[in-house]
C-alpha cells in the first residue's frame, strides 16, 4: 500500500488497474475523461494488460464491453451526463444480459441548458434500468469501490452490471490522499472472474434472446432477485475488504450521528462531507443534528434508512436532482420507503446543486432550522421565492 | 482457396428451425454463410428478420454462438466480441454480423463505420431486402427509388420512394477497408466465395447481399432467386469487390434491357409509369459509366 495525493478520478483508474479488466472501451466526456486517460496510459506502458478500444461513441462504448462480457473476460467503460442518456438504450440490454460490467460515471447536470458541472440528474434518471448504483463520498472510496463493485457484480448469485458515480469535478478534479493498495494485496481480495453466460465454442450458447410475453417476467424476475442478493454480497465483500485493507464501509447508507439524531438529512455523493461537517456545529448548538449518506441506491436500503429514521422528529432529503412535475427522485423513493415500512416521520425535500450550483454551510444549517421549525415543503434552497 | 460450391459445402446446420417467412432471402444468406464459416463463427445479430425470427426463448435456432445486438450495436457489439474472445486466448474463431439494410446503412452506420476505423477483425454481412421488412416494409436508406412502402406510399402527390439508393459498397470502400464486396443470393456460389474470401483476409471486411423478401417486395415466395439474379443481370445490383485500394467488377451486365421484367413483377414498383422506368435505366447507365471507366474487370 502507497499513499499518494491524487484526484478522484486518478484513484478510481488505479482502483480499475488493480481490477485487472481485460477488455476496455471509452469514450471521452468530461468530466469522465481523466479516467479513461490515465487508463489508457496504463495500458499504453503495459502496467495493465488489457485491450483497450477506441470507440465512436458512448452506444458503442457499452455496446462494446457488453459483447466484450459475452466472451466472459471482465470489462470497464466509464461515461458522464449525455454520454450516460446516449448509451442509455444499451443499459437494461447489459441488465437483462446478467454481464457485470463495471462502468464509473462522473455525476453532470444534463442538457438544457447545456452545463458541464456537477448534479446527479444523469444517473438517477437511470435508476429503473436494473443496475447496481452507488455513490462515493471521496477519492478513497471510488478506488475502494472500483475493487469491489467487480466482486459484488460478479457474484454468481447477482450477475448484475453495476454503475459507480462520482461527483463531476468535486469529487472527479479534487485531489486528496489516497491509499493505492498492491497488486497483490488487489489479486488476493478479487478473484479471477468465471462465469457460464458466455459464449462457448465446446457448448456454442445463443445470447440475449427474445422472450415473450409467456416467459418476460420470469427473466425479469431474476433480474430484480439478482439485484437484491447483491445486498448480502456488499456487506460479505466489505468485510473481506476491511479484513485486507483495513478500511471498513457501512453498506447501503453511512450514518453519522444519527444514533440519537432528531433531525436528519438524507443525501448522497460528495456533499455528504459538508453535511457532516454543519451536523457537528449544529451539535453544539444543542440541536440533535444526524446525517444518513446513502451510498446505493440500488439496491435501495428502505429498511436501513426507515431503521434509522424511526425515532426522528423530521428527515430531509438534499439532493441535486429533480424529477420534473414532483420532487427529487430520491427523496420519492424514500417516501415510499418510510411510508411503507410504516414509519411516520414528517418528511422535507430540498433540490440543490444543480448545474454545478455551490451548497453551502448556511443552506445546510437552514435546512436543519427548517426542520426544527416543522416545515413539511419541497423546496429549492439558494432560490427565493419559488414553490413547488 | 477452396471454392466453396454446391459440391463441397459442408451438410452442417448453423441456422435451422427458425421461423422465417417462405421464400425468405435473408435466411438464404444467413444459413449459407454460416455454412461456409462453420462452427467457430460467432453470430451478432441486431434487430431485424432475422434475429426476430431466429431467438425466440425457447426456440433458438442458432447451431453455433450467436447473439443479438443492440439495433445501432451491431458493429460495436462485434468488436467487443472479437476483443474479448482474443483477450481469453482463443484463435481460430470468425465474428460474423447478419444485419439488414436499415441496421446497416442506417442506425447502424456510426458504429460500423467505428469498426472499419479500427479496423477490428470481423466479417460484417448486410442483407438487402431493401426496406424495414420485420416491421412491415417501411422505407430505409437501401429501398431503391419508386419503391412503395407503407412510408412511402403511392399517393395522388407521391408514387412511392423518391430518393436513391445509398451506395453503401461504397461509403464502406472509401473508408480504405480491406476487403468490400457486394453479392446476390441469385449467385449463390459467388456470395460463397466472397464468405470464403473474407474468412481468410484479416481486419475488417464487409459483404453487402442482396436478399430479395417476396412478402415486401410483392412476388410469390419462389421467384426470390430468380429476382435476385434478374437484379444482378439488368445492372441494377453489379457484384463486385474492393480490395486493395481497386475496385473489381465480378460479372458484366447480361441483360441490358432486363430493368422492365425485373420490375414489372414485383407489386412495390407496379405504379411506375415509363417515365419512371427510363429515370431508373439513366441511373443505372450512369452508374455503369462510372463502373466501366473505373473499375477493373475480372
Amino acid at each position: 500500500m502507497t499513499r499518494f495525493f491524487i484526484s478522484g478520478n486518478e484513484a478510481f483508474a488505479h482502483g480499475i488497474r488493480l481490477a485487472r479488466p481485460e477488455v476496455i472501451s471509452a469514450y471521452p466526456i468530461t468530466p469522465q475523461t481523466i479516467v479513461v486517460e490515465r487508463l489508457s496510459e496504463m495500458v499504453g506502458s503495459g502496467v495493465l494488460n488489457s485491450e483497450f478500444i477506441h470507440v465512436e461513441s458512448e452506444h458503442s462504448a457499452l455496446s462494446c464491453v457488453i459483447g466484450a462480457s459475452a466472451t466472459g473476460v471482465r470489462t470497464f467503460t466509464a461515461t458522464s451526463s449525455q454520454g450516460l442518456l446516449y448509451m442509455a438504450e444499451c443499459l437494461p440490454y447489459a441488465a437483462g444480459g446478467r454481464f457485470p460490467i463495471v462502468m464509473m460515471n462522473a455525476n453532470r447536470s444534463t442538457a438544457l441548458p447545456w452545463n458541464i458541472y456537477g448534479d446527479q440528474r444523469d444517473s438517477l434518471s437511470q435508476l429503473d434500468c436494473g443496475w447496481i448504483q452507488v455513490y462515493a463520498q471521496d477519492a478513497q472510496e471510488s478506488l475502494d469501490l472500483a475493487l469491489m463493485s467487480y466482486r459484488i457484480s460478479e457474484n454468481c448469485d447477482v450477475s448484475t452490471p453495476f454503475m459507480i458515480n462520482l461527483d463531476g469535478f468535486h469529487l472527479t478534479h479534487t485531489y486528496e490522499p489516497v491509499d493505492i493498495p498492491d497488486q497483490d494485496q488487489a489479486d488476493a481480495f478479487l478473484p479471477e472472474y468465471s462465469t457460464e453466460n458466455r459464449i462457448d465454442f465446446d457448448n456454442p450458447k445463443n445470447l440475449c434472446f427474445s422472450a415473450g410475453p409467456e416467459y418476460n417476467t420470469i427473466f425479469k424476475i431474476g433480474e430484480h432477485i439478482g439485484i437484491q442478493n447483491s445486498r448480502k454480497e456488499i456487506l460479505e465483500t466489505e468485510e473481506s475488504f476491511a479484513k485486507l485493507f483495513g478500511r471498513r464501509y457501512t453498506g447501503l447508507i453511512e450514518k453519522y450521528l444519527c444514533e440519537d439524531a432528531e433531525f436528519v438529512i438524507i443525501t448522497l455523493g460528495s456533499i455528504s462531507g459538508l453535511c457532516k461537517n454543519v451536523t457537528e456545529s449544529m451539535r453544539k448548538k444543542g440541536i440533535r443534528a444526524g446525517v444518513i449518506r446513502i451510498r446505493y441506491m440500488r439496491p435501495f436500503p428502505h429498511k436501513e434508512i426507515s431503521v434509522a429514521v424511526s425515532g426522528a422528529k423530521s428527515v430531509c432529503v438534499l439532493e441535486k436532482d429533480i424529477s420534473f412535475g414532483y420532487a427529487g427522485t430520491v427523496f420519492i423513493n424514500v417516501c415510499a420507503a418510510l411510508h411503507n415500512e410504516g414509519v411516520c416521520v414528517p418528511t422535507l425535500n430540498r433540490i440543490g446543486g444543480l448545474g454545478g450550483k455551490d451548497i453551502t454551510e448556511n443552506d445546510i444549517q437552514k435546512i436543519f432550522l427548517d426542520m426544527v421549525e416543522g416545515k413539511k415543503d419541497i423546496a429549492f434552497i439558494g432560490v427565493e421565492g419559488v414553490n413547488i | 482457396m477452396i471454392v466453396p460450391n454446391a459440391r463441397n459445402i459442408t451438410e452442417d446446420e448453423y441456422f435451422f428451425g427458425h421461423k422465417a417467412c417462405a421464400g425468405c432471402g435473408g435466411s438464404l444468406a444467413v444459413r449459407i454463410a454460416l455454412k461456409v464459416l462453420g462452427e467457430r463463427a460467432v453470430a451478432v445479430l441486431p434487430a431485424g428478420c432475422m434475429s426476430a425470427v431466429g431467438f425466440n426463448f425457447p426456440q433458438l435456432c442458432f447451431g453455433n454462438n450467436a447473439m443479438i445486438s443492440t439495433f445501432a450495436g451491431t458493429a460495436s457489439m462485434m468488436t467487443g466480441v472479437e476483443a474479448g474472445l482474443r483477450a481469453r486466448g482463443i484463435s481460430d474463431f470468425q465474428i460474423v454480423g447478419f444485419a439488414g439494410d436499415g441496421g446497416t446503412a442506417d442506425i447502424g452506420i456510426q458504429a460500423l463505420s467505428g469498426a472499419i476505423d479500427r479496423n477490428d477483425d470481423i466479417i460484417y454481412i448486410c442483407y438487402d431486402n431493401e426496406a424495414y421488412m420485420n416491421t412491415g416494409t417501411q422505407k430505409s436508406s437501401l429501398t431503391p427509388f419508386g419503391a412503395s412502402t407503407t412510408t412511402t406510399p403511392v399517393t395522388g402527390r407521391v408514387k412511392g420512394n423518391t430518393h436513391e439508393k445509398k451506395n453503401m459498397f461504397e461509403i464502406v470502400a472509401a473508408h480504405g477497408i480491406p476487403y468490400a464486396a457486394t453479392a446476390s443470393i441469385g449467385y449463390l456460389e459467388d456470395y460463397m466465395r466472397k464468405v470464403r474470401k473474407a474468412s481468410e483476409i484479416r481486419g475488417t471486411k464487409y459483404i453487402h447481399v442482396l436478399a430479395p423478401c417476396p412478402t415486401g417486395w410483392g412476388v410469390d415466395s419462389d421467384e426470390t432467386i430468380d429476382l435476385a439474379r434478374a437484379a444482378v443481370d439488368c445492372g441494377l445490383w453489379p457484384l463486385a469487390e474492393y480490395e486493395n485500394g481497386v475496385f473489381h467488377i465480378n460479372r458484366e451486365i447480361k441483360d441490358l434491357d432486363g430493368i422492365r421484367s425485373y420490375v414489372r413483377g414485383q407489386k412495390r414498383f407496379r405504379h411506375l409509369k415509363d417515365s419512371d422506368l427510363e429515370h431508373i435505366e439513366k441511373m443505372r447507365d450512369l452508374r455503369w459509366e462510372g463502373i466501366n471507366k473505373t473499375w477493373i474487370k475480372n
